[in-house]
């Protein structure tokens, strides 16, 4: 059917081996079941990600004026400066969590 | 600072038109699972730079984009009921580098952008609506702390 995403996404290796020394084995799919799921959010591993992690989310959206559809696709298109510069302060600060912290935060 | 309802129709139309905006947002849902762009695996990569998915993406969005932008401009385009379309500039404050950071933490977390989350709670994840309500509640508790926040 044409609407769903059937295929499974061809991933990086190096990811893949990455995060299953984190536990996480299932990389079919949209988002990995074993992070996201009622039953991880009983886990701190879980509930960090989906708690924090949301919040972070919504607080830094506000915080920031936009997220990737504001800053990063319409201000950029618009050739606003104050989105350049949010957009490179979303990219510094996924960046620094996907490499610097989510390592930990996996581990847990 | 709020970059909100900028954009509203002055026009008055009748309550069935709003489902232009329910049209475009299905289209923009199965855009956002078919590009893989709701992908948390998707959104390690792109910050891993493990591969070029991502920023083909954005960057094929931001051009096309900029080229709508230029077009709307130049030829003064108007809405379908015949307003001007209004893209005012955007004034700096820090808030775009604190919250920036911010909410780049967030996004390498979840793997997703507030767009994202909603698609993929439709796609199945029902436990996404724990993300998305703590992303609301996040907005919520910037409502109440503004005031008190470097900008």
């Amino acid at each position: 059917m044409f609407f769903k995403n059937e295929a499974a996404i061809l991933l990086n290796a190096d990811l893949v081996i990455e995060l299953s020394t984190y536990g996480v084995n299932d990389t079919s799919g949209l988002i990995p079941a074993d992070l996201f799921s009622w039953s991880s959010l009983g886990t701190l591993r879980g509930f960090v990600l989906m708690v924090l992690g949301g919040f972070l989310v919504g607080f830094g959206t506000r915080y920031a004026g936009g997220c990737t559809s504001g800053h990063a696709i319409m201000g950029l298109s618009n050739l606003q400066l104050p989105s350049l510069i949010a957009t490179i302060s979303f990219m510094a600060g996924g960046f620094i969590m996907a490499n610097l912290i989510l390592p930990y935060i996996l581990s847990l | 600072m709020d970059a909100m309802c900028v954009n509203e129709e002055e026009v008055k139309t009748p309550g069935w038109h709003n489902l232009k905006y329910l049209a475009f947002g299905v289209l923009f849902g199965i855009i956002l699972i078919k590009s893989e762009v709701v992908s948390w695996f998707r959104i390690q990569e792109m910050f891993r730079l493990q591969s070029f998915h991502m920023f083909g993406v954005i960057g094929s969005a931001v051009v096309v984009g900029a080229i709508s932008v230029f077009l709307i401009k130049k030829f003064k385009i108007k809405t379908i009921n015949g307003e001007t379309i209004l893209l005012p500039n955007k004034t700096f404050n820090k808030g775009q580098i604190y919250g920036g950071l911010i909410f780049g933490f967030g996004w390498a977390m979840t793997g997703a952008c507030p767009g994202p989350l909603f698609a993929q709670l439709g796609y199945g994840a029902a436990a996404v609506s724990v993300t998305i309500l703590m992303a609301t509640v996040g907005t919520w508790v910037y409502g109440k702390l503004r005031e008190k926040l470097p900008h």
